[in-house]
């Protein structure tokens, strides 16, 4: 069933709720921004989420969690995208809770996180562009433990984190899934460098220098060799919850230029009379309107281990992102002139579109992704 | 929620009676059991299958079971599709009655008409088309011109519809007649009856595909018995819409296509940026299913927006399209053959041509835009 359950409409509301008063534009990315903070979110917000539950939501009740799934972390993420709330919840809440579930250092991590306390960041990319499977950094074995070296980008919050979780190949070549591991490693670890970049949307994303960090044999997440698995997980949950925080922007954008048509008069008449942009938003509304059901069911096909679910993860998230896009080009267009001004939050809403795009891989990258899946 | 012994009982059920032949998938319309007075079933599983499932009410199995159906919840219904999509099952009946005109009897028939109707519907026994289009009334339905006068003890109708869908082979119509000029909206009735009544003629439009599935349907002094006005005189707009939505949901399900990945039917594609354009488009259609799957759900549980089947209509019309201009591109000059045996008496390109309908059939895209943007975004003027 493709419904929400009374439970889940009760989430997803108090989620709206939060979302619309405490991670408000004015409240947080405007303020963050206009303030400089370094950490590009507010720790007020996220020790909040930490007192509701809402940050330890997708870690198992066993170890202190809500237990919930990809679905439920999917109706959050609408709200954070709707509201353009700079959080960690993706990133930490959703995808590194699901690369950590079962390993030993989940132990050391989750109190924190669940608390709202801990932030953690996921280390992967090496280049301009989502190639998970193109990991050349190396981690090589020194006594019982590791020692790693190399170069990372794109890590968000990175700067801020309690814990990264590094994707370096300990065996095979680039191109190879077998040979990843994935490590934890603590913030402040010695000979770790850490640029903190501010980002087009004013969020932060480290660029992350590793020479010669010594790790234990104790900081590997899974398996060594095998952490194309927790690395997997991990990407699955972040692309599906990049989708549905993508539809909660498409949303915002819409709903905040229907507003527009609505109130602007030009040759003496609401704008939104006018055909030419009517039928352009009632298109956009039919985009949005997919692109959640497809965020929905990858979220539902995930949380049901379905076979099919990686390749409806990556339709998912090719979907957001072309609603995505649509909604924001359309929305500083309608708006005019006033879209184009920082003053105006529609062009905010574009900025976060491209930084989410490009998350755990663009549009091209999911139809690429999905097409070989389909087996072509 | 539909149990587990629901699905078990069903899926033996369907082993038992579905014959193999049923399970092929159908090549076109042409294999749909379409029922009706003069339908010639095309083999013998054809009519078993019908006449099992009839039996059970599952040609309509979420109606109720007084009007021949299986009284099953939108839950069980739903089993039930997905039971019979994991053998392939053919659907046992494609009509126009089940689809357009049953759900509307069902919400404005009075009782002696859901009762006479709605059976022979379910069984397959009476074929149904629909005359609401006119040479003047297309897009801008409601200024239809076909007239109903009142004569006492009958309606007395004249008048031209067109785009008839199989009006040649049908055995019934629900027609759209105007039956007063003081209002555009409020002067149309909502009329049942028979094709073979005195003054009916059609004669098929030869379209680009090289068929004729549309007809143009004349009415010259036809006699229609007073009891065959479906609801209030003068208000056959309000079915009308309704019957409309209903056939825009039918129409969507065209997106849907064979229901998986375009790209896996065709296989390997060597050009890459034409495997480029068929992954976008599989995107497009699996965020789509997804979409159709959340939509029906939505429309059983009464959640669905009374204008979101124009939403899925345009977007599952434009997708279909979409779909066959990539067929025929992955085809190359193979797909051009028009009466070759090897392509099937040009299949493809006439598949291809027969796309270009669908959104204009059920009102056109710019139509459904209207919509979306009148009822559902609340813009003014539409």
């Amino acid at each position: 069933m493709s419904l929400l359950t009374d439970d889940q409409k009760m989430l997803q509301d108090t989620a709206a709720q939060l979302l619309a008063k405490e991670g408000s534009i004015a409240k947080q990315l405007r303020h963050l921004r206009d303030t400089g903070c370094s950490d590009g979110f507010g720790t007020g917000l996220w020790k909040q989420f930490g007192e509701l539950g809402l940050a330890g939501m997708c870690i198992p009740e066993a170890q202190g969690g809500m237990g919930l799934g990809a679905t439920e972390a999917a109706l959050v993420l609408e709200e954070i995208g709707r509201n353009l709330t700079p959080s960690p919840f993706l990133t930490t809440a959703v995808a590194a809770a699901r690369a950590l579930a079962g390993s030993a250092q989940a132990e050391r991590w989750f109190p924190g996180m669940i608390a709202g306390e801990t932030v953690a960041a996921l280390a992967i990319d090496e280049g301009p562009r989502h190639a998970p499977e193109l990991i050349a950094m190396r981690a090589e074995r020194q006594g019982n433990g590791f020692v790693l070296n190399g170069a990372k980008q794109f890590v968000l919050h990175g700067a801020s984190a309690d814990v990264i979780l590094v994707a370096a190949r300990t065996a095979g070549s680039p191109s190879e899934t077998d040979g990843l591991t994935l490590f934890a490693v603590p913030r402040g670890a010695a000979g770790l460098a850490v640029e903190n970049v501010t980002l087009a949307d004013a969020s932060k994303a480290a660029r992350l220098t590793f020479d010669k960090v010594a790790l234990d044999g104790d900081a590997v997440v899974g398996e060594v060799d095998g952490g194309w698995a927790p690395l997997s997980r991990a990407l699955d949950a972040g692309r599906a919850g990049a989708a549905a925080e993508l539809v909660g922007v498409a949303a915002g954008a819409a709903t905040m230029t229907l507003d527009y048509l609505k109130q602007r008069k030009q040759f003496g008449k609401m704008i939104g009379e006018f055909q030419a942009l009517q039928h352009r938003a009632a298109h956009l509304f039919g985009e949005i309107e997919i692109a959640r059901a497809a965020a929905l069911k990858a979220a539902e096909l995930l949380d049901a281990g379905d076979a099919n679910a990686e390749r409806m993860v990556s339709v998912a998230k090719a979907k957001a992102v072309a609603a995505a896009a649509l909604a924001v080009q359309e929305g500083v267009q309608m708006h005019g002139g006033i879209g184009m001004t920082d003053e105006h939050d529609i062009g905010l809403y574009m900025k976060r579109e491209a930084v989410l795009a490009e998350l755990f891989g663009d549009a091209r990258f999911h139809r690429a992704r999905a097409a070989q899946l389909s087996g072509y | 929620m539909a149990d587990d012994s629901f699905r078990s009982e069903t899926r033996v059920w369907l082993e038992a009676h579905c014959p193999a032949e049923m399970r092929v998938p159908m090549r076109s319309e042409k294999d749909a059991c379409w029922g009706g007075r003069n339908w010639t079933f095309q083999s013998d599983a054809q009519r078993q299958w019908l006449e099992a499932m009839a039996t059970r009410g599952w040609t309509v199995p979420d109606w109720p079971t007084d009007y021949g159906g299986g009284g099953l919840s939108p839950a069980e219904s739903k089993v039930l599709k997905q039971e019979m999509a994991a053998i392939g099952a053919r659907p046992p009946l494609t009509s126009f009655g089940i689809s357009m005109l049953g759900p509307a009897l069902l919400k404005f028939g009075s009782e002696a008409q859901k009762k006479t109707y709605l059976p022979q519907i379910a069984r397959g026994e009476i074929r149904w088309c629909q005359g609401y289009s006119e040479p003047g009334a297309g897009s801008d339905l409601a200024g239809l011109q076909t007239k109903a006068e009142d004569r006492t003890d009958h309606f007395l109708v004249n008048g031209q519809k067109v785009w008839t869908s199989y009006a040649d082979e049908a055995d019934w119509i629900f027609s759209l007649v105007r039956t007063s000029t003081e209002s555009k909206h409020k002067g149309i009735s909502f009329l049942l009856f028979d094709m073979a009544s005195p003054g009916v003629s059609t004669r098929p439009i030869l379209l680009i595909s090289g068929n004729s599935p549309f007809c143009e349907t004349f009415f010259d002094d036809v006699k229609v018995p007073k009891d065959q006005l479906v609801g209030e005189l003068n208000r056959g707009w309000d079915v009308a819409k309704y019957l409309l939505g209903h056939e825009r949901e039918m129409i969507s399900g065209m997106g849907l296509g064979g229901g998986g990945s375009l790209g896996s039917t065709i296989g390997p594609i060597d050009d890459p940026l034409l495997r480029a354009e068929i992954a976008a488009f599989d995107v497009d259609s699996l965020a789509f299913s997804a979409m159709s799957e959340r939509f029906l759900d939505q429309l059983k549980a009464g959640e669905a927006h009374p204008a979101m089947p124009s939403m899925m209509k345009y977007a599952g019309t434009e997708l279909n399209k979409r779909r066959h201009e990539l067929v025929m591109a992955a085809g190359g000059s193979d797909a051009l053959e028009w009466d070759s045996e090897r392509s099937r008496e040009g299949k493809t390109a006439r598949d291809w041509l027969r796309t270009k309908a669908n959104s204009i059939e059920g009102g056109t895209s710019e139509i459904q835009l209207n919509i979306v943007a009148k009822h559902i975004l609340g813009l003014p003027g539409a």
